[in-house]
């Protein structure tokens, strides 16, 4: 097998083509060859959540999936949620407002995994939030803040009032 | 309109939240060359050799560097000011790269490569040969007749050993009527586990070394860089951009001398060392393992007639921080509950274990889990409920210790157990909790902590400060004091506003980004001290400022400055508030003006020679599952005296990330080490148990805003205090609802199954019967 492979997929909402190493993860290609800085290396055998990105809709930490699993994947990063003006999405936009934002470095994947559970449309409960985003590590915030903002988020979503 | 006291979102937010923020890693030009670190397999042992051959053979690897070519310059590495006193310096006990490998992980060798793969192929194709030498973990054993020697100069591995005698102990306890309170507490090595690795690039350009890293510290930093490759500091330049989290680690000179080092040997050509999670965990800095020995004499009225306190800190490898950490915790013990009559001694001993540092708490975490363990034991022994029996002999409002010069203006434990005890209900749960007689026990339990909020009079306390008025009438300034991830960088910009009068914090553009070069010298984050200390050079310079500008304004008014004062960005005439002119428009004119231009800005340096008590309590409520041997924290609140807040939500979120990693530390983290090798264990994010979603309840902070009447904005300590009092308020409630004192941390499963077991509290017949 060759060392090197052209991969075809969507990131962000663009189709691009690119040769990469067969060994490289995601990650790697997200960061080196596209400059997506919000795919963060914490721990880079899934550990930590840091990385996490969504691929056909579902999370995944980038740094255990290889660049070449990616071929004909729907890819998005946290940057695909910044409007062309720079708008913020009503998620990112919480996280702000509920202090649920410290150092910064496991905001992205956190705000990620967050897209996949508002997209889900459902209520869930604290306990299932929990769950939910226990694929993430945070040193900073001690995890309360950024539940506020994603369980308000969820509540406006559906239209509903919140109960805190 | 006050710009301080209201919960503004972070300046740094919008690009947090959009991921556009550069860490050092988002800022290494590509065409840098990646060195990877050969770390020892031997928790002792001497280098007699290293085959590089194979190594240098790879295709990609530059070069391959080993203890052997390193300069013989020891240097030290603690993120603390330069002292001039000689005596007061670090321990100078580093080395780039060691020929003595003084813990399983020490730095060996280095192989700088083109690519991060065949640097990484080149570290498993070096061939040590090594000396083996007998090694040792704990720190006690580490000081018996006879134990290995790890460093030469520190017989018996004593790094340090200080004490104090406080009255007559051995005469105090002979007082008849006495009731002994004795116990061991020990608590663990644990890890800052930053979710950024450390991690730092270096190039030379016109022959000075730039070191671009992630640090708390970037003045010290270039010190320390200066002082191991022997260069002077002036040729060092350390730039510090925005960093995922510290927590102390970061508080130390980790790998920038050595990459400074690497990039000199190879023409000046950019290199960068990433270190992994593994590498963090082991060959970064840890959090001292301390093991405490209290006896506590208590009179029939449940006063203290005596106390002594004698603790082993476990240095590890290095010295690091040193003793500094069982210094803090020894002395914080006569102040916490004050008696006439004590004894105190703190030895740190160099082991075979990763070298401890500064890490959140800095001894206080260990000392209130030692302290506030034997007072719990103390108040069962008096039959005293606990809060009522803190209540009776913790420090009282006007205590003043002379060293520090603090002062308890207020009767702050007092309102802050109030307060939580009203928060959580207290009262009703201690006589409900307590007397669970089935397989699921509930337990309440409190724990108080005090804290200096920096370093005063014990290390330099200095901040520096610049201010320059820009062409729109807002205001760029730079601060020493450095963002971390606490939000220091938003409530600097909320008290620069206050102190010039500008419309609004979002006027003040605080630069992030410290560099040595051009930053006025600050010694970074660290102590709880960064809102306090750059509140007073803030205010200065924000005041030689006011006064440039009113001082111009008047050659237009022809108005007395005393008469002129800015409210929102506006110069107006104080009798009436008439709007003069806007900041604008002065700054303008001052810049543009034909005949008198001037750019208008302030710098300023300000020594501060003042400290604070900071103080605060948790209250914990657990749910133990003895069968299981399982305790789950169901409620926990934090109460806070930290002076006026400058950021009410920001604060708040500072105190739940202190609280998660003291829930950790109570129940779940420690660092393990292998008996027969000294290999650590688990030094990944799977096997240490970091806290995750799952493992606390909602985390409720509170707070008793007395202003502290030494800063000019009120505040004092917030950083580390949040992290000290959770465990023992966790041990503290497991003992009330089980009647069991678990006096070592973590209390995981394992240790409560023993210690259960010991209890006679499961393989009881007749407990399985319920």
């Amino acid at each position: 097998m060759s060392q090197y492979k052209v991969v075809h997929c969507n990131i962000n909402g663009r189709d691009v083509e690119k040769v990469v190493d067969v060994r490289a993860s995601l990650t790697d290609m997200l960061r080196n060859d596209f400059r997506l800085t919000s795919v963060k290396k914490g721990c880079e055998v899934g550990e930590c959540g840091a990385c996490n990105v969504l691929i056909d809709g579902e999370t995944f930490n980038s740094c255990i999936y290889l660049a070449i699993w990616a071929e004909g994947k729907r890819i998005r990063t946290l940057e695909s949620l910044t409007g062309p003006n720079g708008e913020l999405s009503d998620i990112q936009q919480a996280f702000l407002d509920e202090t649920a934002i410290q150092c910064g470095f496991c905001t992205p994947g956190f705000i990620m995994t967050a897209v996949e559970i508002l997209e889900a449309g459902k209520l869930y409960t604290d306990d299932e939030l929990r769950k939910l985003l226990s694929g993430h590590l945070c040193r900073c915030t001690g995890y309360e803040n950024i539940l506020r903002a994603v369980k308000k988020t969820m509540y406006r979503r559906l239209g509903k009032e919140i109960d805190f | 309109m006050n710009k301080v006291g209201i919960s503004e979102t972070r300046v740094d937010g919008y690009d947090k939240a959009t991921g556009r923020t550069k860490y050092y890693e988002d800022r290494i030009p590509s065409e840098a060359l990646y060195v990877r670190i050969k770390h020892a397999e031997r928790a002792h042992a001497l280098v007699k050799s290293v085959d590089t051959a194979a190594a240098a053979a790879i295709p990609g690897v530059v070069k391959v560097l080993t203890c052997f070519d390193v300069p013989d310059l020891p240097f030290p590495t603690a993120g603390h000011p330069w002292s001039m006193d000689p005596g007061h310096q670090d321990v100078a006990d580093r080395h780039l790269l060691n020929r003595h490998v003084r813990y399983w992980g020490d730095d060996i060798a280095v192989v700088i490569a083109e690519n991060e793969v065949a640097a990484m192929q080149g570290v498993r194709a070096l061939a040590v040969e090594y000396e083996d030498l007998p090694f040792v973990l704990d720190a006690q054993k580490a000081m018996e007749p006879g134990a290995p020697q790890i460093h030469e100069s520190f017989p018996n591995n004593i790094l340090k050993h200080t004490d104090y005698r406080k009255g007559d102990y051995q005469a105090a306890i002979r007082e008849p009527g006495l009731v002994k309170v004795e116990g061991w507490y020990e608590t663990p090595t644990v890890q800052h586990c930053h979710i950024e690795n450390h991690g730092c690039f270096a190039y030379m350009e016109n022959g000075r070394i730039t070191v671009v890293s992630s640090t708390q510290i970037p003045h010290i930093v270039r010190r320390v860089v200066g002082q191991a490759l022997g260069r002077p500091w002036a040729e060092i330049q350390i730039i510090k951009p925005y960093i995922g989290g510290g927590f102390g680690n970061k508080q130390d000179a980790l790998y920038e001398p050595l990459c400074a080092w690497c990039c000199t040997q190879v023409g000046g050509r950019p290199v960068r060392i990433d270190c992994s999670r593994e590498e963090t965990f082991v060959s970064n800095r840890v959090r001292h393992a301390i093991r405490f020995h209290i006896v506590t004499w208590l009179r029939p009225d449940a006063t203290i007639a005596a106390r002594k306190i004698e603790l082993w800190s476990n240095q590890g490898a290095y010295a690091s921080h040193g003793h500094s950490i069982a210094a803090k915790a020894v002395n914080s013990f006569p102040q916490h509950y004050p008696c006439d009559n004590m004894e105190g001694d703190a030895w740190t001993v160099y082991t075979n274990r990763p070298a401890a540092g500064a890490m959140r708490g800095y001894g206080m975490p260990q000392a209130s889990f030692a302290d506030e363990s034997n007072i719990d034991d103390c108040a069962a022994a008096m039959h005293m409920d606990p809060v009522e029996f803190r209540r009776l002999n913790i420090m009282p409002q006007g205590f003043h210790d002379n060293f520090s010069g603090n002062t308890n203006y207020y009767d702050s434990y007092r309102e802050c157990m109030a307060k939580g005890a009203e928060l959580i209900d207290y009262a009703r749960k201690r006589e409900e909790y307590g007397h669970d007689t089935g397989n699921l026990r509930r337990g309440i339990g409190v724990a108080t902590f005090w804290y200096n909020t920096g370093v005063y009079p014990i290390s330099l306390e200095t901040s520096s400060n610049r201010m320059l008025l820009n062409l729109d009438g807002t205001v760029t300034m730079q601060c020493g004091e450095t963002e971390i991830g606490q939000g220091a960088d938003t409530a600097f910009a909320q008290m620069a506003a206050e102190a010039l009068g500008l419309a609004s914090y979002r006027d003040v553009h605080v630069v992030s980004c410290q560099d040595t070069d051009i930053t006025p010298t600050g010694l970074g984050a660290y102590a709880s001290r960064q809102t306090y200390v750059a509140g007073f050079s803030i205010r200065q310079t924000a005041d030689q400022l006011k006064k440039k500008i009113l001082n111009y304004a008047q050659e237009l008014t022809l108005l007395s400055p005393d008469c002129m004062e800015i409210v929102d960005g506006v110069i107006v005439r104080k009798a009436d508030g008439a709007a003069l002119m806007t900041l604008k428009e002065l700054a303008m004119t001052a810049q543009y003006n034909p005949v008198h231009s001037e750019h208008l800005s302030a710098e300023s340096t300000y020594t501060i020679r003042s400290n604070a008590y900071s103080f605060g309590c948790t209250f914990a409520e657990v749910e133990v599952d003895i069968q299981m041997c399982k305790a789950r924290v169901k409620r926990i609140v934090n109460v806070h005296d930290c002076g006026k807040l400058i950021n009410p939500a920001l604060a708040e979120a500072q105190v739940h990330g202190g609280m998660s990693m003291a829930i950790g530390f109570g129940l779940s983290e420690q660092l393990l080490f292998d008996e027969k090798t000294g290999r650590p264990l688990n030094n990944n994010l799977l096997d240490y148990k970091l806290s995750t979603f799952m493992d606390h309840p909602n985390l409720e902070a509170a707070f008793i805003e007395n202003p502290e009447p030494t800063s000019p904005y009120g505040t004092k300590a917030l950083g580390e205090p949040p992290a000290c009092s959770g465990a023992p308020a966790i041990r503290n409630a497991i003992l009330h609802a089980t009647g069991v004192a678990v006096n070592q941390l973590p209390i995981n499963p394992h240790r409560l199954f023993a210690a259960f077991t010991e209890a006679g509290l499961i393989n009881n017949p007749r407990l399985e019967e319920v």
